[in-house]
């Protein structure tokens, strides 16, 4: 809450959702998730380094089913903020400016990132064995 | 009317632009280009890491090549993670001592998470 409550403009509440708005909150939101996440491969690093029993436990929280709920939405994440931060790396060289390429791009983005998912999840479940 | 912008006292004191206000924007995107590389690694690891047990687990991490890689990914992710989270914090929290105390603990955190995840690895490679 800011000190003096000042009259703000009416702003994500009137204006149509397009997908420049998406891409760019989802960036913010990405990133805070993934720097939650990191809390988990901080705790399995140790784990690696402290002895086989941590480890199983770190195993069994990510063969859970709230683990891997978490682990997937932070493979989309990754996925996600790994392929924004591309396009963002991209137009900060001078790439993509124009409204028709942005929309584009933010399209390619969004479908790349479930693209992405799709694939790293493929290989865990063949891995696993369908498990 | 006076054409000079700048207070006297700015004047007498010489402080001015000391050319790093763009090292913020530098350093995410630096850190943003190692981990665009690094995360493909990673997740490359992270799934090489599934059928191993423990041992083979601790081996592929031991190994020099994953070792150095994977401090650089910590290393990579905490530097980036913290300047990422400032952002959010400066425009999002608008309380005066909120705001400091939230920047103060973001930056310990991911602190303690580099150095966490650091010290892990060397014991890994270096250990046993």
């Amino acid at each position: 809450m800011p000190a003096t409550a000042r009259p703000l403009s009416p702003h994500l509440s009137i204006y149509r959702w397009q997908i420049q708005m998406v891409t760019s909150i989802v960036h913010r939101a990405t990133g805070v998730a993934l720097a939650a996440g990191t809390i988990l491969l901080v705790v399995a690093l140790l784990a690696l380094a402290s002895g086989p029993d941590a480890y199983a436990d770190v195993s069994a929280f990510c063969t859970s089913w709230i683990g891997t709920i978490l682990l997937f939405g932070w493979t989309w994440a990754l996925a996600f903020h790994l392929l924004n931060g591309i396009r963002h790396l991209l137009q900060d060289v001078g790439f993509g400016y124009l409204p028709v390429q942005f929309v584009r791009n933010g399209w390619i983005v969004s479908i790349g990132s479930f693209v992405l998912t799709a694939l790293v999840w493929a290989c865990v479940v063949a891995q696993r064995g369908g498990a | 009317m006076s054409t000079q912008l700048r207070t006297p006292l700015k004047n007498a004191v010489g402080l001015g632009s000391a050319k790093h206000g763009v090292h913020h924007f530098i350093v995410q995107r630096l850190t943003a280009v190692a981990l665009a590389i690094l995360s493909l690694w990673f997740i490359w690891t992270v799934l090489t890491l599934l059928h191993l047990d423990y041992a083979g687990a601790h081996a592929l991490i031991a190994q020099p090549f994953n070792a150095v890689l994977m401090l650089a990914f910590v290393v990579a992710v905490f530097w980036h993670a913290q300047l990422g989270l400032q952002v959010v914090i400066e425009d999002y929290v608008h309380t005066p001592g909120l705001a400091l105390l939230s920047q103060v603990v973001v930056k310990f955190l991911c602190f303690l998470g580099a150095a966490a995840s650091v010290l892990a690895v060397l014991r890994i490679a270096l250990g046993r």
